[in-house]
């Protein structure tokens, strides 16, 4: 009773405490409710989200690289491969002093002032710890040196790697072409993703063309990474993992070209280091057994990395552009050349017959116009057949052929063989050529008096001078056709694809064009005939050309006119600068009975084309028949 | 008096022999088992989290062995000595405290350690402590629930420390010092009618407050709000976190096999972040195992403080389980993203010594209301 008024009812506060902790219970359990079901909707709900997100944190996808094809001649010879080649490289987390280091090579003479310009470029876009190429391509000796200095060199590394190597130098260059550093433009015209691992690109040649074929597929491996981007040794299952989708890259397919890499050398030494062209194919199927454009240069430079600036622009600026491939992107004037051509125009339109003659006397006029059009033979031919007018080159008679054609006629039948448009070869860059008409004309220029076709351009047309223009390989496909009497086969470099791993050849078809039809074939055999002359009668243009030739050859020589002579001015091959000679041409399909290559020469301000050319066409055509009947 | 639990005390001599022992050591078994389970597993996790360096485990082994003769010692002083020393302990610590903001030497750019010439330590933590005790020694002879003149004077008692704190500043510690005040008021009831209207007025203050955070408690804020906004600065440790622990799935990576840990994508693994190396390598179970253990501690604290023999005990104890459990709901909150990133560790398991010692003082209080217990005859 003595408790009935206490200041604290005991019993009271327990029961209200009681309750308030029964309070807390209830906020205990709901509060862990939400986080409970927070960490369910992390790790149940959205588990594969952000299992994702942690995979790609810690997965870095590597690209490798694929081998590139190797390029064969037609008798198995590489052309093109890929060799081992040890770069230099350098580690810059593990360089305390990189101004020190980079010094000291600079002593050793392992690296120069551009090199080390190149390095800061290639540093800034890499990790601290990823290896940057300092030099790519080191010989034995430098090798040596850098072996004997490394202890001075901390985070100095050498490195093997697979470098474009083509054994023949520079022979074949304008055929092969290269491959580079691959640069930004490059990647803008290929699959980005597909080059990532890829440090050089063809630039040029099959190298170019076949680009595709020849790089492969990527392949690409998976890295354990940590948040820094730094490979991490992975263990256990992620290894496992790791090495179960490793993608091994598929390597390029091979190339087997068409070339006959020792006719090729025979015909670019046959030029005795004078600029110029020479083309041989067979005629069979359009396989180029030849293509020769010089001067050249070595595409070893490119691939190893290491050209400067300075080489490249000695290059690019040389007076003898030897970057050019003149075989393909030379547009010359086809000059007499075209006259076998012409003359199948006069037979099938019926402008001219087998018999028919004309009197040259050295000049020809258009009829109410005093222009005279002289022939290359001062004081005339004479009286000359249309037989005559091949073996001998006579223009006059090819003045009054294309008189009396038009060159509506003349544009129809060159059109036929495929003149003013790209063979289609396989090789970047290929000119078309100019084949002139009427309606060339009245869309090329914008002058109005310009755009009439005048009659004195068609007289022109008839000796291959004017506006007509061609690349020697075009020449030489024309002829090819002239040697198959019509049958035209598309000029190819490869004529097979080699599958590495496998083995497997595949051999691609030749591919025929649209044949050149005539009304009777015997027009065929005229020109083949006079052809034939050309190179086996003495009064023929090619006679010296053929003499003592083992095989019967048809030909035609020609000159292409660099510089215009004026009306009254005597040509002079003497006094006239080097430059602006007459660039001599010459044409040949042998043997004459049964067609099986055909040849042209271009050599470049070379004067006469009989005297200039016709001896390489004798040279390569020796070899060519040496090595088939040895 | 009559304690209706009275029944539940065996005397001494019914006692298994190990409970003699605990009994003689004024030590509550479970309590103890649970606090050593997560403890052990805090270590266990701390050497796959630290990257296996084993002198990390080694100097948080030595501070858990530290906090523990902390707690038994703690557990040894009879509760009437504590509430007699309590207001003693709050003048100290706030003496201390006022001398680190005067005096302060600064760790981190922001003043919270007191230098005492061998021994540097933060008087909040002190605190931590010292309020709930000085509360409860103020209602201890009160007739609850208090009246406002008392509610006047709590006010007080809590808020000064909670500001000295927040100036330091230490948000978070300030808050959880402030909370357990609070929670301890809200023990000792509190009308319902009062906490609705003052809950309803500070949410309303809520937006208030953001004129008186610093930029980077601003900052935290936002990223709270949008981690995706900046996912490789500020928000980096948020998005981090989630990826780890949703990428741990039901069963986890495994011990040492938890990727966003080891290849260091995610911050703080070993301290505030912890939590997410568990959730990563040992997934939804493990977590809601440590979950599980940690509700345990919570609820025998509980249950000690429904059997405490007095108001202060009652009070003092409730509010050290509650603040306990507020710990683990913060961290836990944060590291998921359900609350801004405050820095306030995993408590047992997070690396660090000073809150460890303090935690275990707390439990070893516990202990000493349980096991000091007049044992009435029936």
């Amino acid at each position: 009773m003595l408790y009935r008024e206490p200041l604290k009812d005991t019993w009271a506060e327990q029961r209200l405490f009681n309750n308030r902790i029964v309070w807390a219970l209830t906020g205990l359990v709901l509060l862990t409710g939400l986080l409970a079901s927070r960490l369910i909707n992390l790790q149940v709900v959205e588990y594969q989200r952000y299992a994702d997100l942690s995979h790609g944190n810690r997965i870095r996808i590597q690209p490798l690289a694929p081998t590139r094809g190797i390029i064969f001649d037609r008798n198995g010879v590489v052309m093109a491969e890929n060799l081992p080649a040890y770069q230099m490289v350098l580690i810059p987390e593990q360089v305390s002093d990189l101004e020190g280091t980079l010094e000291r090579l600079t002593e050793l003479k392992l690296i120069d002032e551009e090199q080390k310009q190149r390095f800061f470029k290639r540093k800034r876009s890499k990790r601290s710890f990823d290896a940057v190429p300092l030099r790519y391509r080191l010989n034995d000796e430098e090798l040596a040196r850098l072996s004997v200095h490394r202890h001075e060199l901390p985070g100095v590394d050498v490195q093997a790697a697979l470098v474009r190597s083509y054994p023949l130098g520079s022979s074949a260059v304008h055929v092969l072409g290269y491959v580079g550093a691959l640069s930004e433009s490059d990647l803008q015209r290929v699959e980005a993703s597909r080059y990532a691992a890829t440090s050089h690109i063809g630039k040029n040649g099959i190298e170019h063309h076949y680009e595709k074929r020849l790089h492969g597929e990527p392949g690409n491996r998976q890295l354990l990474v940590n948040a820094q981007g730094r490979e991490m040794d992975a263990k256990g299952s992620t290894r496992e993992e790791l090495v179960r989708n490793r993608k091994e890259p598929i390597p390029g397919s091979d190339l087997i070209l068409s070339l006959d890499s020792e006719l090729q050398t025979t015909a670019e030494s046959a030029l005795e280091g004078r600029r110029g062209t020479v083309v041989v194919i067979d005629v069979t199927n359009g396989d180029i057994l030849a293509l020769v454009s010089q001067p050249g240069f070595d595409p070893n430079r490119f691939s190893a990395g290491g050209m400067s600036n300075e080489e490249y622009l000695a290059l690019q600026n040389d007076a003898d552009k030897p970057l050019f491939n003149r075989a393909l992107s030379g547009n010359y004037p086809p000059g007499s050349i075209v006259k076998p051509f012409i003359a199948l125009a006069g037979l099938e339109y019926r402008a001219v017959t087998r018999g028919q003659s004309i009197l040259c006397e050295g000049y020809y006029s258009i009829p109410g116009n005093e222009h005279r059009y002289r022939d290359w033979k001062k004081e005339g031919h004479g009286v000359t057949n249309m037989h005559d007018a091949i073996t001998e080159s006579c223009d006059v008679f090819f003045y009054m052929l294309a008189m009396e054609l038009g060159i509506d006629r003349i544009h129809a039948m060159l059109a036929d063989f495929g003149f003013g448009e790209p063979t289609g070869t396989d090789l970047p860059n290929e000119k078309s050529g100019l084949l002139p008409s009427r309606g060339w004309k009245r869309d090329a220029f914008s002058r109005r008096s310009d755009r009439i076709w005048f009659p004195g351009e068609t007289v022109i047309t008839g000796i291959g001078q004017g506006y007509m223009l061609a690349t020697p390989l075009q020449l030489t496909h024309f002829t090819a056709t002239m040697a198959t009497r019509g049958k035209r086969f598309k000029p190819r470099l490869v004529t097979a694809f080699r599958d590495p791993l496998s083995g497997e050849t595949t051999e691609i078809p030749p591919q025929e064009l649209a044949p050149v039809e005539l009304s009777d074939d015997r027009h065929w055999d005229d020109i083949h005939r006079a052809m034939g002359a050309v190179m086996n009668t003495p009064r023929g243009t090619g006679w010296s050309a053929s003499l003592g030739a083992a095989y019967k050859m048809a030909g035609k020589s020609g000159s292409a006119q660099v510089f215009s002579v004026g009306q009254e001015e005597e040509y002079d091959e003497e006094e006239i600068d080097e430059r602006l000679r007459d660039h001599a041409l010459f044409v040949a399909f042998t043997p004459l009975e049964n067609p099986q290559i055909a040849i042209s020469v271009l050599v470049e301000n070379g004067g006469s084309g009989g005297r200039a050319a016709g001896p390489v066409v004798r040279k390569v055509l020796d070899a060519w028949y040496q090595g088939q009947n040895p | 008096m009559i304690f209706s639990e009275a029944e539940q005390f065996r005397p001494y001599r019914a006692m298994s022999f190990p409970g003699r022992i605990l009994r003689k050591l004024c030590i509550d078994g479970p309590l103890l088992i649970a606090l050593l389970l997560l403890a052990g597993a805090g270590l266990f996790v701390l050497y796959s989290a630290g990257g296996q360096q084993t002198d990390l485990v080694v100097r948080q082994l030595f501070r858990v062995g530290v906090a523990l003769t902390a707690l038994l010692m703690v557990a040894q002083i009879p509760p009437k000595y504590l509430r007699m020393w309590s207001p003693w302990l709050y003048l100290a610590g706030m003496i201390m405290l006022i001398l680190v903001l005067v005096t302060g030497a600064s760790g981190k750019g922001v003043q919270r350690w007191l230098d005492l010439g061998l021994i540097r330590f933060q008087p909040a933590e002190i605190m931590k402590l010292a309020v709930p005790m000085m509360a409860a020694w103020i209602l201890h002879d009160r007739r609850l629930p208090p009246g406002a003149k008392d509610l006047l004077k709590l006010l007080v008692i809590i808020m000064l420390p909670t500001i000295l704190i927040a100036r330091q500043p230490d948000l978070g510690t300030a808050l959880l010092i402030c909370a357990s005040g609070i929670l301890l008021v809200l023990l000792a009831g509190l009308s319902a009618r009062f906490i609705l209207l003052t809950g309803g007025l500070a949410m309303a203050a809520l937006p208030a407050l953001w004129y008186f955070m610093l930029d980077y408690q601003k900052q935290r804020v936002l990223t709270f709000l949008s981690p995706e906004a900046d996912p490789l600065g500020s928000g980096y440790h948020i998005i981090q976190s989630k990826i780890a622990i949703g990428s741990g799935g039901v069963f986890g990576k495994g011990w040492l096999n938890g990727s966003q840990a080891h290849l260091e994508f995610l911050p703080e693994r070993s301290t505030d972040f912890i939590f997410a190396v568990l959730g990563e390598e040992f997934g939804l179970l493990g977590l809601l195992s440590i979950l599980v253990a940690y509700l345990f501690v919570v609820g025998r604290g509980l249950y000690i403080a429904v059997h405490g023999q007095d108001t202060y005990s009652r009070l003092l104890a409730g509010s050290i389980s509650l603040t306990f459990f507020v710990y683990v709901f913060v961290n836990a909150s944060m590291v998921t993203g359900l609350l801004p990133v405050v820095g306030i560790p995993l408590p047992l398991v997070s690396y660090g010594g000073t809150s460890m010692v303090t935690l275990m003082v707390g439990f070893g209080m516990l202990m000493s209301f349980q096991t000091h217990r007049k044992l009435l005859p029936t």
